[in-house]
């Protein structure tokens, strides 16, 4: 599995997944440019997070402009898998590669905290191989993170298995209190309908390394890469 | 050579609207032995302002210590220190103020303080790792006070969250003297290669001068003019001297900055922050000994019709002057062309020491380097100095003239509702503190900050301190506590301290008694820097901070001599953390209670005493406890360390207690006056918890040290428990302590 990382104008989560890619999981990594015609015969793709050209307009509006991304919305289309953290996640639902939209928080603040996650989807790879009644802890940061679809949206993403992670509490209960951002369903990551593009707002890169005392991310890397590589 | 300078000559009514003094205004003179035209008095006027000059403060500046065994460059010589932390690798770290600014347009003057800073770090070529700030605002429940946080919080938010560096550690202190005049002091620390650091030197006659980053519009400008006088009601009206902010910009400036770095094309580099194109030039010139001619033509602008003065003195951000080695042209427009910046070639480097300004073809301003620059011809004063009455006065305090409160209960619980030491989780949270995957902090607390340095076994350690209440009773002990608190924190967290930056907020330095609390904060801090061989790599003066009534007098804000420190952990492994780990575990006190209240958060807010001396404070004594701590770690002997600071005993014991929600049951001592016991604020002490199991090693290394020892109690499930009486549970404070800041902006 050879796997591509975007540097968009303004990424600041790039190198960060690079060297949990590279460095922690020993995965074959190619840095991608934004102004790049070609993914470099990557199989998996993956959109950073960061403040991709300032994010002065709406998160992501503008990176989904960038050359490369008509190379990934390709790439998507074949099956190949894609997957887009925070800024990256916006990125991709305003790309229309993943349905809904991410707006402010319902605090109207910025919010870095570890928060945590309850895997959902049985059937997405980045959530299939989970232990379900565990609440992994999973750092955010971000100012819009509120998930948000219409009724029929949420209702299809339910229907067809496409809801990844949901925000829960320590002992893995969904509850308003737990939901940090105001999301929809408490909803912190959804795929699409083919199951190989995965959108998510948390930052697994952010709990992958032993020295940060925290390596519930790199569970789900983990997990993920042995369903991709069996 | 006068009649080929085009323009206007200025008057000494104007030099004096600019900030000049009438005896700067015929130094001037004598200097060019001419008159200035309007556009070279201007640049007098910013390079000899306060700010740029340092003209009232260099001279006890010289006295503080600058040598250390780890020092890759001298205070002052560079954009900020740099210190040698091992394995090839430095360390540029400064601490810099944005208090003016932040005072009339907090959002935007706490952003741009955060862009300069980091711009320090990264024009020498250093990545910058990790950021800390220590603000103050005035009375929390003052509206005002309440959007001056929120707007320096964001600020400060989304400038480094765009940025993408992570804010690992700070303070936030309130009290009355920061009422109008907030201040915002931001930290970088930033990781090079040694022998790659690039100088803030021009050299190199015919060498190409270029101007990369943004575009230079009015924004900021004399905002180093603005810095250097009294904050008054009239103060919006100076809204135009504050510059304004793109993170974005500044991000591909970072990172273009750094692939330049790593060519051989530049010969010298220095940011543009305080008068701009004029600071940057004269300094790079002065440091190398070369003049410079440049073509402000050339310059990208924002707005047509700049006038010369306003394109020298704008304070645009994100931008950077760059001496290029000629021939290497190409290689810097090709990678800012990369980031979608501008690389605008604006001049060359010249023989002698003069800058020659142009526009439309004709000479502006002519000036020699040497004489606009600290350490050349800017101005140096000294200034009288006299102990106020106050000082005096404070001493007479005694804690027999207050009485103990009945019910210490009531008195816990409002003390951690306190602003001042509640936790500022409600800052914290805004600031993205994750970013770079290196604070190693985040889920292992302790009293610095470690951010990890990828590919070694080291970590470094960072705090920032000052206790201005303390200083404010005793300049010279304050700030000496401040120093040994920095120390003490990094100490407590593995580390071994290394060296400072400081950050120096006081009022008029006209007034002699604010002079005399200046003077005061820096003999303690070269007695404390010595003691802890922490030299003084670089930071900053903020003079003029107080409150201007419409009467003329003034309210200086506290002295505030703010203690940046770095610490190096040579093993990652020696890392401790501050949590209480085991319900059962031994909770010890080293160092000594003491029968003082003095200048504590108890006495001046709860109790309403608001002058009193300094807490005790012993250099020796606390030099051999930092000493017993390091070998405890470093023999394993401990599992969890805190400082008592800020709170007292009983503060520092709930803070150990909440990470795992655990409690402890203590006895108080027969010879200390019970709320002295739990809230007063002597220095050197930290507390301990020991397993059973070790506590006989233990006990033997702390008495082979030297220090003292006193067995609090033990750790609990979650009750806290002082002589048998009930201080509550310790997830029913966590609520208390969490939210009461957040609570109150809610209000």
């Amino acid at each position: 599995m050879k796997f591509g990382v975007i540097t968009f104008p303004g990424s600041n989560c790039d190198q960060d997944m690079v060297y949990t890619l590279r460095d922690i999981l020993g995965m074959q990594v190619e840095e991608l440019w934004h102004k790049d015609k070609d993914l470099k015969g990557v199989d998996f793709v993956v959109v950073p997070g960061g403040f991709s050209y300032g994010d002065y307009l709406r998160s992501g509006a503008i990176a989904r402009f960038s050359p490369i991304m008509s190379e990934v919305i390709e790439h998507a289309n074949k099956g190949g898998y894609v997957m887009g953290i925070c800024n990256g996640f916006q990125i991709l639902t305003e790309a229309g590669l993943l349905p809904g939209a991410l707006l402010h928080n319902n605090s109207r603040k910025f919010i870095c905290d570890n928060i945590y996650l309850t895997p959902q989807s049985g059937s997405a790879i980045i959530s299939s191989n989970l232990d379900s009644q565990k609440a992994y802890k999973i750092p955010i940061a971000h100012g819009e993170g509120n998930y948000f679809a219409d009724a029929e949206t949420l209702k299809r993403l339910n229907d067809k298995d496409q809801i990844i992670f949901r925000y829960c509490d320590a002992e893995g209960h969904i509850t308003e209190e737990s939901n940090p951002n105001g999301s929809a369903e408490n909803i912190a990551g959804v795929c699409n309908a083919a199951k190989n593009v995965f959108g998510m707002m948390p930052h697994p890169e952010r709990a992958s390394d032993f020295e940060l005392g925290n390596t519930d991310g790199r569970e789900i890397f983990e997990a993920m890469l042995s369903l991709t590589n069996a | 050579m006068q009649s080929a300078i085009k323009g206007e000559l200025a008057t000494l009514e104007q030099a004096q609207e600019m900030g000049l003094r009438p005896e700067e205004f015929d130094q001037i003179k004598d200097i060019l032995g001419r008159t200035p035209n309007f556009t070279e008095m201007c640049i007098y006027s910013v390079m000899w302002s306060e700010h740029c000059s340092y003209k009232n403060s260099i001279k006890w500046l010289k006295t503080l210590p600058k040598e250390g065994p780890h020092m890759l460059v001298k205070a002052g010589e560079e954009n900020a220190g740099l210190v040698d932390i091992g394995d090839g690798l430095g360390c540029a770290f400064k601490i810099e103020s944005h208090n003016h600014p932040s005072a009339i347009e907090p959002y935007q003057g706490a952003a741009t303080g955060v862009g300069g800073i980091n711009r320090d770090i990264f024009t020498m070529g250093a990545r910058p790792i990790a950021q800390l700030n220590s603000l103050r605002f005035g009375d929390l429940s003052n509206p005002k006070t309440k959007w001056l946080l929120e707007g320096v919080v964001k600020g400060i938010g989304d400038y480094g969250n765009a940025f993408g560096v992570p804010v690992v550690g700070g303070e936030v202190f309130f009290d009355e003297s920061y009422q109008v005049n907030p201040l915002v002091n931001a930290m970088s620390a930033g990781i090079l290669k040694v022998g790659e650091m690039i100088s803030a030197t021009a050299s190199g006659v015919g060498n190409p001068v270029y101007i990369v980053g943004s575009a230079t519009g009015k924004d900021g400008i004399q905002g180093a003019s603005f810095a250097s006088k009294d904050i008054t009601e009239d103060s919006a009206n100076d809204l135009p001297s504050v510059q304004v902010g793109d993170p974005f910009q500044e991000k591909l400036l970072l990172e273009a900055t750094l692939e330049l770095a790593k060519t051989d094309a530049v010969v010298g580099m220095q940011d543009m922050g305080a008068a701009g194109i004029t600071c940057s030039t004269s300094e790079m010139s002065a440091a190398g000994e070369v003049g410079m001619n440049i073509d402000l033509d050339k310059v990208p602008l924002r707005q047509d019709d700049m006038k010369a003065y306003e394109i020298l003195l704008s304070e645009s951000q994100e931008r950077m002057l760059v001496v290029v080695k000629k021939g290497h042209e190409s290689e810097v427009v090709r990678i800012f062309d990369k980031w979608d910046l501008h690389a605008e070639h604006i001049g060359e480097v010249t023989e002698g020491n003069t800058l020659n300004y142009f526009q439309g073809g004709e000479l502006v301003a002519s000036v020699p380097a040497q004489s606009l620059v600290l350490g050349g011809g800017a101005p140096i004063y000294e200034r009288e100095y006299t102990e106020p009455a106050y000082y005096a006065e404070s001493k007479k305090f005694n804690i027999d003239q207050v009485e103990e409160p009945k019910d210490l209960v009531v008195v816990a619980r409002k003390l951690l509702a306190h602003p001042n030491i509640a936790s500022k989780k409600w800052v914290w949270n805004q600031y993205d503190s994750m970013v770079g995957t290196a604070n190693m902090s985040t889920n292992k607390p302790s009293d610095a900050a470690i951010v990890n340095i990828k590919g070694t076994n080291k970590a470094i350690a960072l705090t920032v301190d000052c206790n201005a209440r303390y200083v404010n009773a005793d300049p010279e002990q304050g700030t000496a506590i401040a120093v040994a608190e920095a120390a003490r924190n990094i100490v407590c967290s593995g580390g071994e301290p290394s060296a400072i930056t400081n950050c120096l907020n006081f009022g008029n330095p006209y007034n002699p008694e604010v002079y005399w609390q200046f003077v005061g904060a820096i003999k303690g801090m070269s007695a404390a820097c010595t003691k802890f061989q922490t030299p003084v790599t670089g930071g900053n003066v903020s003079f003029y901070n107080q409150t201007a009534n419409p009467d003329g007098s003034a309210k200086p804000v506290f002295p505030t001599p703010t203690i940046g420190m770095l610490g190096v952990l040579k093993d990652k492994s020696l890392q401790t953390t501050l949590d209480f780990k085991y319900k059962g575990d031994l909770i010890y006190l080293l160092g000594e209670s003491k029968n003082d209240i003095n200048s504590s958060e108890y006495l001046a807010s709860i109790l309403g005493v608001k002058n009193s001396p300094a807490p005790w404070f012993d250099i020796d004594e606390e030099y051999r406890l930092q000493g017993c701590v390091k070998s405890l770690i470093k023999n394993n002997y401990i599992n969890a360390a805190h400082d008592v600071s800020n709170g007292g005993l009983y503060t520092a014991l709930v803070e150990m207690g909440l990470p795992n929600g655990l409690g402890f049951d203590i006895v108080s001592d027969a010879d200390v006056r019970r709320d002295a016991f739990l809230f007063g604020e002597s220095q050197s002490r930290i507390v301990v918890s020991v397993t059973e199991d070790y506590e006989g090693e233990f006990i033997d290394l702390v008495g082979n040290h030297g220090v003292s020892l006193t067995l609090l109690g033990h750790v609990t499930q979650g009750k806290m428990m002082v002589d048998g009486d009930h201080f509550g549970f310790v997830d029913d404070i966590r609520k208390i302590y969490d939210d009461s800041i957040g609570n109150e902006m809610k209000k």
